[in-house]
């Protein structure tokens, strides 16, 4: 469980990025975290690895305060991918990219191999090992990155906007990686503006403003509350939009991918067609 | 180390100071540069910290320019102790000798980093390129160096993430013996190296296709003038010079 408390955050130059931000993480659970840029996102996360501690109020993982371990203990439970991969990479090779963690976190040499034989099948990657990572294509690099900190299986998976600069497919992929890892029991904080993304994942939402949590609530509520989602300046998911334009006025809720809008299409159009 | 960086970053404020010609307050900055490395005496020394201070003021810059002078705390400290330590080898012990030398050392480079600072703090980069190629140096080198404190502060941040992403995957920067840590340092450089090499291209592929470099001869839209208050301080900064060579030595 990761408890955060009343946190606020100012970084050196004077500038309040947090302002009394609670919240609560359970094993197991998904979360997105949406809000504009400069809502304080990323500096909420850095707060969960320690790489940041609260200029006041308390972040607790796995009932230690942050204030008490090292931002490398840490990261062995929570493990962070941040937006660009280029900021990353210093390897020769792609495994050697993945194993980096791994001997800093002193793993043994045999242990090393077979885990990183392990996610390079398992990310898709197994045919670049020897590649450099500089040559990868963008979705690649995304996917390396997030490798490099699947591969010592933290509790908490933790992702920065994991969907820019990617297409349709490479988001189809991150998902598939993000939902294999809940179905081991661990836990996924998504940062994201990418809500057709993440909807597939019904997580629980988070929306962030100006260094504040403003709501947070389950996807079939938060996402299918269009005016809230406007203010947020959120586009909702495109089935959510038809089948609000389809049904207006609105009073339909979760109606979040085609299966809801199947749902309630299907009977209507079956009676249309026995009336005909 | 990241306050000094802020230290020599430009804010644009509006003020008297600000609006100056880059090359009166050069003359500022060079007659305060050469004075301190000219004399050594604590005094003197202090002289040329404080003239700076009304300037400083007057450029409502007083915070910028504190915290500048506190993010090189770290080398003034080691500045005064090295200096005072060797010190006490040539002069055969701790001596007040000794002492002032070493306070002069650390006022000196107070003094020096004062200086640049209010420079750089008050004069826009383009005013710079500006002021350089007035001072006949070729407009490329003149741009090169401006793109090059323009992206001080970029390449800042930047360090700063990768900092983060590599010790979230367990790096420990403060661990282990020099050697180790030295190596410890290769996950940081890599990156940042690299990352300034793509921005170069990029930059370069930019300007290639705004046709950087088409006309041999610019002009500019803004052309440096020089006004009254600009003869003001250049005067002030002989006049000044000329007082203190003149106490120093008679
Ligand atoms: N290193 C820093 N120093 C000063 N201010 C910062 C720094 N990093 C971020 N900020 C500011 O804090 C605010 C929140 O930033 P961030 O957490 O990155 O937002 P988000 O990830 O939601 O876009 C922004 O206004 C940003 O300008
Ligand atoms: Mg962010």
């Amino acid at each position: 469980m990761i408890e955060v408390l009343d946190v606020y955050y100012t970084y050196p130059n004077g500038f309040t990025a947090l302002k009394g931000v609670s919240l609560t993480i359970d094993r197991g659970e998904c979360i997105a975290i949406m809000g504009e840029n400069g809502a304080g996102k990323t500096t909420l996360i850095k707060h969960f690895n320690g790489l940041l501690k609260p200029t006041k109020g308390a972040v607790s993982v796995d009932g230690s305060n942050t204030m008490d371990l090292s931002v490398a203990q840490l990261s062995r439970k929570v493990g962070l991918v941040f937006q660009n991969p280029d900021h990353q990479f210093f390897s020769e090779t792609v495994e050697d990219e993945i194993a980096f963690a791994l001997k800093n976190f002193g793993f043994q040499e045999d242990e090393i191999k077979r885990r990183v034989d392990q996610v390079l099948e398992r990310m898709g990657l197994i045919h670049y090992r020897q590649s450099s990572p500089f040559n990868l294509s963008g979705g690649e690099k995304k996917r390396l990155a997030i490798a490099s900190v699947v591969v010592f299986n933290p509790d908490y998976l933790v992702l920065d906007e994991p969907t820019i600069g990617q297409d349709y497919l490479q988001k189809r992929e991150i998902i598939e990686i993000i939902r294999s890892f809940l179905k081991e029991g661990k836990t996924a904080v998504i940062v994201t503006h990418d809500l057709e993304f993440v909807v597939d994942l019904r997580p629980r939402i988070i929306l962030m403003s100006q260094g504040r949590i403003i709501l947070d609530d389950t996807a079939d509520k938060a996402l299918s509350n269009l005016k809230l989602l406007d203010e947020a300046s959120l586009l909702p998911p495109q089935i959510t939009e038809l089948a609000y334009r389809l049904f207006n006025p609105p009073g339909l809720e979760g109606v979040l991918d085609e299966k809801d809008l199947m749902k309630i299409i299907k009977p209507l159009l079956t009676r249309r067609v026995k009336q005909q | 180390m990241m306050r000094v960086f802020e230290g020599l970053r430009f804010r644009r404020i509006e003020s008297p100071i600000h609006s100056l010609d880059p090359r009166s307050k050069a003359v500022f900055l060079l007659v305060l540069s050469v004075l301190s490395i000219l004399y050594s005496d604590p005094l003197t020394l202090t002289v040329l910290l404080i003239i700076q201070i009304p300037l400083v003021c007057m450029a409502r810059v007083v915070k910028f320019w504190l915290n500048s002078l506190r993010g090189s705390a770290v080398l003034m400290i080691f500045i005064f102790g090295v200096n005072f330590l060797t010190s006490y080898f040539y002069m055969g012990g701790f001596t007040f000798d000794g002492l002032t030398m070493a306070a002069a050392m650390t006022i000196r480079f107070v003094t020096l980093i004062g200086a640049f600072s209010l420079f750089f703090l008050t004069t826009t980069p383009e005013d710079l390129s500006l002021a350089l190629e007035r001072l006949k140096i070729p407009y490329d080198i003149c741009f090169a160096f401006t793109a090059a404190m323009r992206f001080v502060p970029d390449i800042a941040l930047e360090a700063q993430s990768i900092m983060d992403a590599q010790k979230s995957r367990g790096l420990e920067l403060e661990k282990g013996k020099i050697l180790e840590r030295i190596r410890n340092m290769l996950p940081i450089l890599v990156p940042l190296f690299i990352r300034s090499f793509q921005r170069s291209m990029e930059l370069a592929e930019a300007m290639e296709s705004r046709a950087y470099g088409a006309i041999r001869k610019r002009t500019s839209l803004y052309e440096l003038k020089m006004f009254r208050n600009d003869y003001a301080l250049i005067a002030f900064s002989i006049t000044f010079m000329l007082i203190i060579v003149a106490i120093k030595n008679f």
